[in-house]
This record gives C-alpha cells, structure tokens and sequence, in this order.
C-alpha cells in the first residue's frame, strides 16, 4: 500500500446558514428534481419541526438520489451514467416549516433498499444533519438493508415515508419525540 | 481485502474529519442550538453509492453577472468593494473543478435584503448580496462584491455577528457537502461570537479567515481577500474497507 504524496490540509469547518439562507441558497427549479407532468412523479412532502415541536420556518433540504434504474449520473457510480436525471433537488421551508421535493423514486441499489439522501439546514444548525428517506412500497429490501438494519428498530420508522394521495409524506423532527434517525457520514 | 460489495463495485471512499474541526450540534453559547440540535446519537453512515456520488451541477445555474454582486443593479452599492478569491481543494491538496459556489452576505451596512432582517441600517437598492460562480479546471473561484458590515443580533449582551460571506459548495460527493463562512482578517468580534468560536480546533477556526492578498488588491479599485476552502479527501486507497465486511 502506498502513502499519499500530498501532505493532507485540514477541512474548512461548516457553519450555520443562518436565519437569511433564503436569500443565497433557494432555486426556482430547485423543488422539482422531475418536470411537473413527468411519468412516476411523486411529491415528497413534510415539515421540519424543533425540539418544542414547532415548525421551523428557516430551514432548507437538500435531496440526493439514484434515478428510476438505481443509477448516479456521476464519474464513481461505474455502472455507467444515465445522463440527465438531476438527482438533486432543494428545498426552503415555508413559514409553516413545510418542503416539497416533485421527483421520480429512486431505483433499487446493489444491496441496498431504494432511498433518498437528505440534509437539513437551519438557523441554529451549525453544521447540515442527514438522514434517509425509504419507501413502504419496499418491505422486502427495507428488511435487509445495511443501513436501515444498523438503526435502533424502535427508531426505525422515522426513515420511513407514508404514502400520501400525491406521493409520501416524510417530516423531520430534529429533536425530542420521534426525533428523526440523523447520520454520522 | 478489497471493498467489493455483493455487487462487486469497488467505490472510493471519504475520510471522515477529525474530532473538533467541525461545531457540535449542541453549542449552548449559540441559543439557536437548544431546540435544533438531535440528542440521540448519530448513526454511522457506511459510504455506499449515494454518499461517494453528488450532484454536478454546472453552468447552467449562473447568471451572467452572479459572479459580480456589485452589477447586478442599475448602480453601484454603497462600500468597501472587494475581490474575493481562492480555490476549492480536497484534504490532499487536490483542486475540485467545475464546482458550483454560492455565496449571500449583509449589505456594507450590515444588512440582508431579507423581510425578517430588521435593523435600523438602510437596505441598499443596488445590492442583493447573492452570488454564485463555477470553479475553472484549477479549483479555483472569484467574487466581486461589497465587504459586508458587522450587525447585532438578540444572542446575548451586546452582541454583534462579526463580518462574514456565507459559502456553499458541493464538492463531488455528497460526503463533501459544505456550508460555511468566511471572515476578515483582524476582526475585533471575533472574541464574543458563539457562531465563529463554535468550532472547537482553534486552527480549524483560522481556516475560516480569509487572507488580505495585496498582490490581487486593484488600484483605485478594489481590495482583495484569499479564501480557500478545503472539503475533505478521499482515502488513500478504495482498497481497505474496514465498514463492509
């Protein structure tokens, strides 16, 4: 095994977004990962709520995901890229703590049940929280996947979406009751 | 020992940061934090697909002026202009190209052009304060804008939030996903800002200011500031794998 050359530079550290990030950080196509009207597309909605259960009105999510046949249009997903597909989608909550994320759900990976990768950002957070988003229409692969295997299994079902008459519902809660399973990457 | 999966795919993977670089979740200083901060611990997330990929997003999000926040209205703002530049690089000194940057800052006077923001300092009609760039083949970036002022905020007694640009970059993988801030160097308020001094690693905390670059500063023009941002690196090799047995 070889070394690395290069002395290693220490990483910048993260900050908050503080109470204005909806100046900076929002899109106007930033919801829609998916057109409105493409086949499959589902809304994922939810809110964000804090410690005392209120809603967070100066949050962001980001989304992160595989396209409809578990593929990242990316250099390191070496399956070869299906060119296209964002994969990524952003989101401000609303004054109401509330998101929408309009995507086509994501496909199965090796090994791993179909999920969304999420970070949250607020006022307050001084550095983004992940979590995962799976899918109950996946019972089967949900029961052996790695990750969702390595959470508490009382903690489990705050990674679960519920199905809602336009997509899924998924809120976060980032403390307390039912507080969301957030990950170490 | 290799990393093939079941699949057999053979990925990269990040090092994770050492203790202290980055602020804990719970930083009571920060009241912000009391009722945001998750008290379970986290959960290891093993990097698979998802998290050694990430969105690459390109040129399609810029505007013509976002790398100039002080042309983006029919006159010029108010203050200090400034030439904001650095590179993007990984934990081994590697350039990230082709990387989207964003930026949102306080106006010279110290205040956003936001409806919460409410402090009596006048809002300036020619600044935004939102940018945003691509890094070229070498990492790196530039901004033209305005330095941003000091302003108070209802954290504690007296308290001011030091002047700082707000940064966001995305690196390669979402591993390497980062919001930060940049500050000035000499900046008085350093010493009672819960945020700047959240990071526990006291050199982690210098890596957030920025550096007077004479050399870049424009006669009769501008002033320049060098900020490079470090995301982390990958491991040395993909071929140890301690996480997938």
């Amino acid at each position: 095994m070889s070394h690395a050359a290069t002395p290693k530079l220490g990483s910048t550290p993260s900050q908050t977004v503080g109470p204005y990030l909806a100046i900076g950080l929002p899109w106007e196509d930033g919801p829609t990962v998916v057109a409105k009207g493409t086949p499959g597309a589902v809304w994922i909605r939810g809110v964000i709520t804090d410690g005392a259960g209120a809603p967070i009105p100066d949050a962001l999510i980001e989304t992160w995901q595989a396209d409809p046949h578990g593929r990242f249009d990316h250099p390191d997903d070496p399956r070869g890229a299906q060119p296209g597909f964002r994969g990524f989608g952003r989101c401000p909550t609303t004054d109401d703590g509330e998101y929408g994320i309009l995507t086509q759900l994501p496909g199965a990976l090796p090994g791993q049940a179909p999920h969304i990768d999420v970070s949250v950002f607020a006022r307050g957070l001084l550095h983004r929280v992940v979590t995962r988003i799976y899918f109950p229409d996946n019972a089967e692969a949900n029961a052996s996947d790695p990750v969702l295997a390595s959470v508490p299994e009382e903690r489990r079902h705050t990674l679960l979406a519920q199905k809602t008459t336009d997509g899924y519902r998924f809120d976060v809660r980032l403390q307390g009751e039912g507080e969301t399973v957030f990950f170490d990457v | 020992m290799t990393a093939s999966t079941e699949s057999g795919l053979i990925l990269p993977k990040y090092r994770r940061d050492p203790e202290g670089t980055h602020p804990p979740l719970d930083s009571p200083d920060y009241r912000s934090t009391g009722l945001r901060h998750p008290k379970q611990p986290l959960v290891l997330l093993p990097h698979k697909l998802t998290e050694v990929t990430g969105p690459l997003l390109g040129p399609g999000r810029l505007g013509e002026l976002d790398h100039d926040l002080t042309r983006q209205h029919a006159g010029e703002p108010q203050g200090q202009r400034i030439i904001v530049h650095g590179r993007l690089l990984d934990g081994d000194g590697r350039p990230i190209p082709d990387s989207l940057i964003e930026v949102w800052q306080a106006n010279a006077g110290g205040r956003y052009r936001h409806v919460w923001d409410n402090w009596p300092s006048p809002i300036d009609p020619n600044f935004t304060g939102v940018g945003r760039t691509i890094t070229d083949s070498d990492g790196r970036y530039e901004f033209v804008t305005i330095k941003p002022g000091a302003y108070p905020w209802k954290n504690h007694d007296n308290a001011w939030r030091p002047a700082h640009i707000h940064f966001s970059v995305f690196g390669t993988a979402f591993t390497q996903r980062l919001v930060t801030q940049m500050y000035f160097p000499g900046d008085p308020l350093f010493f009672q800002d819960p945020i700047f001094n959240s990071v526990p690693d006291e050199k982690a905390r210098q890596r957030m200011i920025s550096r007077y670059d004479h050399s870049r500063s424009m006669p009769e023009w501008a002033l320049a500031f060098e900020f490079d941002i470090v995301v982390r690196g990958r491991e040395a090799t993909p071929f140890e794998n301690e996480e997938d047995e």
